[in-house]
């Protein structure tokens, strides 16, 4: 599946905007993730695995609430840096 | 405990840098010998929240950088250049994940940095937002929890909640390790109080009386207590100061009992401020900048007039320093970690302020320069001593 990078994470990808990954959860998908790109989950996700307060995650065009949510090979997953202040 | 040497008294006389924290990132302001000129370097991790950034003063080349952004979770950024390269934690500080159906504690930023003993080389302790208490044995590149405190029930109980905290977040600061002895710590927490170990972390006691608090609260509970900057002194590790919500006080160990020093300050300015900065060499010199904590708690230079207020004599008489600074019109707030000092003779002393301008003395604090402007709102200033 894809993953779409929001900017302030593409110093982890190399400044890829996509990445492909796999995984059967969203948690999994992260983890992937972070084992190819050291220290981009923790920037979005917390020590107690949830989703950071300014951050969201869509699966598709629905949002993903906690890591357990269940993905499919095509999905296509956006990681959102929303509502931080100026 | 040994006797403090004779090193830490001998003034600097090789240039010095100031490591600027602000909430669009770091700065560097490297000055010349004689601290008269000065250049600013680029932003570092432009856009980062930066808490704070300290050099190793075991090597003077790394330093670290507490920060978060808007988006992004906590982290810290090492660099073993003297910043002109940095790396980030493979391991951030983060508190111990707690079992599924209850409620753990998420760190929201790296509040405070501070290298370990001089003996315990690549050691540092980080104090977070909210309070939780950590430590590098690898020069910042994997973080630990530090001692019990952060899962202690008492502990959390003085801690408190996201609601009792300032205004962006409960603080655990002012982490100091007695330069005599690696196992002797204190620390501090707003709010929650100040407190010591003797045996490296495996206990810690409270260190809070003579300590006022606010009118109508009970001093004996230590989630009430406020120390805004507890500093120790380099050339008497067994004197501290400290600002404090409730005023300016001194303590001489071993006694337990702070003093209220900051009751000789002139009535109309008041002792109530963040910081508080230590002479290198004579323990009877502090310097502190007021701030007006009247009423809503406006946190601003009192009537709008910048001033330092200095102590010769450990506290029994205060003494106003505002020659250089504007006349009126500046409401200015100086952070608790935003003002420093150099070990020179005299000593320079440098702050940097929430409107961005970094000031500095040269003459301790007989007069004052501006050395930037325009800087985003500044969180921390530490001056580097390149000395050889």
């Amino acid at each position: 599946m894809t993953v779409f990078i929001p900017t302030p994470l593409r110093s982890y990808t190399r400044q890829k905007g996509e990445v492909d990954a796999q995984g059967a959860t969203l948690g999994e998908v992260l983890s992937a993730l972070d084992r190819r790109y050291p220290g981009l989950r923790f920037r979005i996700i917390t020590e107690q695995d949830t989703i950071r307060e300014h951050i969201r995650i869509f699966v598709n065009e629905e949002q993903a609430r906690d890591l357990s949510a269940a993905l499919r090979t095509d999905d296509e997953i956006h990681i959102i840096c929303a509502l931080s202040g100026g | 405990m040994t006797p403090h040497t004779k090193t830490a008294l001998k003034p600097a006389t090789g240039a010095v840098t100031l490591l600027i924290g602000t909430r669009k990132g770091a700065f560097l302001l490297r000055g010349d010998r004689a601290r008269r000129t000065w250049k600013l370097s680029a932003p570092i991790l432009l856009g980062h929240i930066v808490h704070h950034l300290v050099m190793d003063p075991r090597d003077r080349l790394t330093m670290l950088i507490a920060c978060r952004t808007g988006h992004l979770g906590p982290t810290v950024f090492r660099s073993t250049d003297f910043g002109k390269t940095w790396k980030e934690a493979q391991k951030p500080a983060a508190f111990l994940k707690v079992p599924e159906g209850q409620q753990g504690r998420v760190v929201d930023h790296v509040f405070w940095l501070t290298p370990g003993h001089a003996s315990e080389p690549n050691s540092w302790y980080a104090g977070t937002s909210p309070q939780g208490l950590f430590r590098s044995a690898d020069g910042g590149v994997t973080w630990e929890p530090f001692s019990y405190i952060n899962d202690d029930p008492q502990y959390r109980e003085w801690m408190g909640t996201v609601q009792d905290g300032t205004p962006d977040g409960p603080k655990l600061h002012s982490i100091i390790v007695d330069p005599r002895d690696p196992a002797h710590l204190y620390f501090a927490m707003s709010g929650g109080g100040v407190h010591e170990s003797v045996d490296g972390g495996k206990t810690f006691a409270t260190l809070v009386r003579g300590l006022d608090v606010v009118e109508g609260f009970d001093a004996a509970n230590i989630a009430v207590h406020d120390p805004h900057c507890v500093r120790l002194c380099p050339s008497n590790p067994d004197r501290l100061y400290q600002q404090n919500h409730c005023g300016i006080y001194r303590i001489d160990r071993p006694s337990n009992e702070w003093v209220r020093i900051g009751k000789n300050m002139p009535k109309q300015i008041g002792d109530i401020g963040f910081s508080i900065v230590l002479h290198p060499r004579n323990p009877d010199t502090v310097w502190v900048f007021p701030m007006d904590g009247s009423t809503v708690w406006p946190r601003v230079s009192p009537g709008g007039k910048p001033a330092v207020y200095v102590t010769k004599n450990g506290g029994k008489s205060w003494a106003r320093q505002d020659k250089g600074f504007p006349r009126s019109d500046a409401w200015w707030t100086v952070k608790r970690q935003a003002m420093t000092a150099d070990a020179h003779e005299p000593v320079g002393l440098y702050f940097g302020t929430t409107s961005g301008e970094v000031w500095a003395s040269r003459t301790g604090g007989a007069s004052w320069t501006c050395l930037a402007r325009h800087l985003p709102e500044i969180y921390s200033v530490e001056a580097a001593d390149l000395s050889s």
